[in-house]
């Protein structure tokens, strides 16, 4: 059996921040952890993906850790704009986080989700 | 055990009275707060401007020092007024004697600057002593030109110091936000790592607690661990709470990168104690053969006019990106070989993301906010090219064109604002120091 749900539906926070003001850095927090250890296991949170999610080349990937402690995923771009370059729209790096929301993630096997 | 209150995540952002004075109750042997970084922007460092106003800091520097006063305890303030540029320790000194003369404090206060001599930087990239942090460029020479102020971030070294010489009020330029935290601790003799850990949980505040806001936390270190409470009895630290905000801000959640060394956090270990509290251990510093400080500096890239507009005509949205291109060429042209450099941010379309922001085209969208603004080298150019830019925008036609008297709905007459000076980082690497505390003079004052 299988079933999609979007990473919002699975995540307890998921949220964008500067790591300095040349990084980007997102993290996906869990409340529990069959929901982490599902997310995990599908493997959808890789550099790949993460560079189709935002449309940037795999190198502008930095880091993803993933937390077994803290039930948490982070990922870390390179900012396409340095903070207050021309163009930059966002000072704090705080309103990226959306198409994360979106992430469809293919739950396989015994894990079910709570109904939304 | 030592105990450390910290009453907000930014000095100047706020706290409750409250919370502060439950927090003094639990004996706290020093109120530390940090009351800036870069998050902000280059702007505040370019141009020595505070991040808060003059009235809220003093508001809080009023509440903090009467607690610490009333005590007899230590009150540290580092990287004053936001970027920790010396002309913004100078302006929270001038607070802090405000606010001992109108209550009647006298106190030792030691004041430590952060700036950094463009020829002192210099000295270092001729000994190849400089190398790039997370920049992703060289610092040259030519940078350097460009670059309008330097601050280095302090370690706990400077502000132990003017503890260990009697200090009862310390105002530190730009600090490692952490170790302006965690410096009385390690000056008490704590472990490093361990304080470190908890100073980087403590100066944002209440912001590891549920729910999070700017509000008073405390920190309880022992030999072996710390332990973590909120002020406020409405707010507790759960193991949810503080292992999220150990994420926050920084990309390697395992190794935090510090002047003179990184803590390891690879085997730390989060327990609650009871309802309120967790139990934090497993933090270790590894100290960095060689001490380096991590510079910052801003240049001033030129002067920015903007203008807002609303975008409500279908026909006008459907062709937007067409229309404003051919603006900003126009503009360009018109103002040659002046540089100016018009930008549009679309609110509405991928104001937001910009090159990050995956839905494509304008999506069906009934209205647009549109935010145009030019910089250019001075401010009557980028003014003179942001209005001739608005200008062209509003009466520009299109075939299919159904409404001929204007195409923008500014909200403001006048419609196009001087937004001053521009600052981008010019600066963001690591700079070997000859030791912890030669960059960093102590001043003392009796107030």
């Amino acid at each position: 059996m299988s079933e999609t749900r979007p990473l919002a539906e699975l995540a307890a926070i998921i949220r964008s921040k500067n790591a300095g003001p040349f990084r980007l850095t997102f993290d996906v927090l869990f409340d529990d952890e069959p929901a982490f250890l599902a997310v995990v296991a599908t493997g959808v949170i890789n550099p790949d993906a993460m560079a189709a999610l935002f449309g940037v080349e795999r190198t502008q990937v930095s880091s993803i850790h993933v937390l077994p402690e803290g039930l948490a995923i982070k990922i870390t771009l390179l900012r396409p704009r340095a903070q207050c370059a021309p163009g930059e729209t966002d000072v704090y790096g705080c309103q990226q986080h959306v198409p994360l929301m979106t992430l469809p993630v293919p739950l396989e096997g015994n894990y079910a989700p709570p109904a939304a | 055990m030592i105990s450390v209150l910290t009453p907000t995540g930014t000095l100047g952002y706020g706290f409750d009275p409250a919370a502060l004075a439950r927090g003094m109750r639990f004996g706290p042997q020093v109120i530390a707060v940090d009351a800036g970084s870069t998050d902000p922007g280059p702007a505040y460092l370019g141009s020595a401007e505070p991040l808060c106003s003059r009235r809220v800091v003093k508001g809080e520097i009023a509440q903090l020092l009467g607690a610490a006063r009333s005590v007899g305890i230590p009150l540290v303030i580092g990287s004053a007024g936001g970027s920790g540029r010396g002309e913004l320790v100078d302006w929270t000194v001038d607070i802090v004697r405000e606010v001992a003369r109108e209550l009647g404090f006298r106190f030792r206060l030691a004041r430590i600057y952060a700036d950094i001599a463009h020829e002192r930087v210099e000295q270092a990239l001729a000994r190849d002593e400089i190398e790039d942090f997370e920049a992703g460029f060289a610092l040259t020479r030519e940078a350097l030109d460009d670059t309008a102020a330097i601050v280095a971030q302090m370690g706990w070294e400077p502000i132990a110091e003017a503890l260990d010489a009697g200090a009862e009020v310390v105002v530190a330029g730009r600090a490692c936000d952490d170790l302006a935290i965690a410096a009385y601790p390690i000056a008490a003799g704590a472990d490093i790592g361990l304080a470190t850990h908890m100073g980087k949980i403590l100066e944002c505040g209440a912001f590891s607690a549920e729910p999070f806001a700017m509000d008073v936390m405390m920190g309880f270190l022992h030999d072996d661990h710390f332990v973590l409470e909120p002020g406020s009895p409405a707010r507790k630290a759960s193991l949810k709470s503080v292992a999220a905000h150990s994420l926050y801000e920084r990309e390697n959640p395992f190794l935090q990168r510090g002047p003179g060394g990184s803590v390891d956090l690879s085997g730390c270990r989060f327990e609650a104690e009871g309802d309120r509290r967790v139990k934090v251990s497993g933090a270790r510093f590894l100290e960095d053969p060689v001490y380096r400080v991590k510079l910052e500096g801003a240049g001033l890239k030129g002067y920015r006019t903007l203008c807002m507009a609303g975008v409500r005509c279908p026909t006008m949205i459907e062709r937007l990106d067409e229309l404003l291109e051919n603006a900003r060429r126009k503009t360009v042209a018109h103002f040659a070989p002046d540089p100016v450099t018009p930008s549009f941010r679309v609110y509405g379309h991928d104001g937001v993301m910009a090159e990050l922001e995956p839905f494509r085209g304008n999506g069906g969208a009934h209205e647009l906010g549109l935010l145009m603004d030019v910089t250019a080298p001075t401010q009557e150019l980028a003014h003179a090219a942001c209005h001739f830019l608005s200008g062209h925008l509003l009466h520009v036609a299109w075939p299919g064109q159904v409404n001929t008297s204007g195409n923008l709905a500014f909200p403001y007459s006048p419609s196009d604002i001087d937004a001053g000076a521009v600052y981008e980082f010019t600066v963001y690497h690591l700079m070997k120091a000859e030791s912890p505390t030669e960059l960093f003079p102590i001043h003392y004052d009796d107030v």
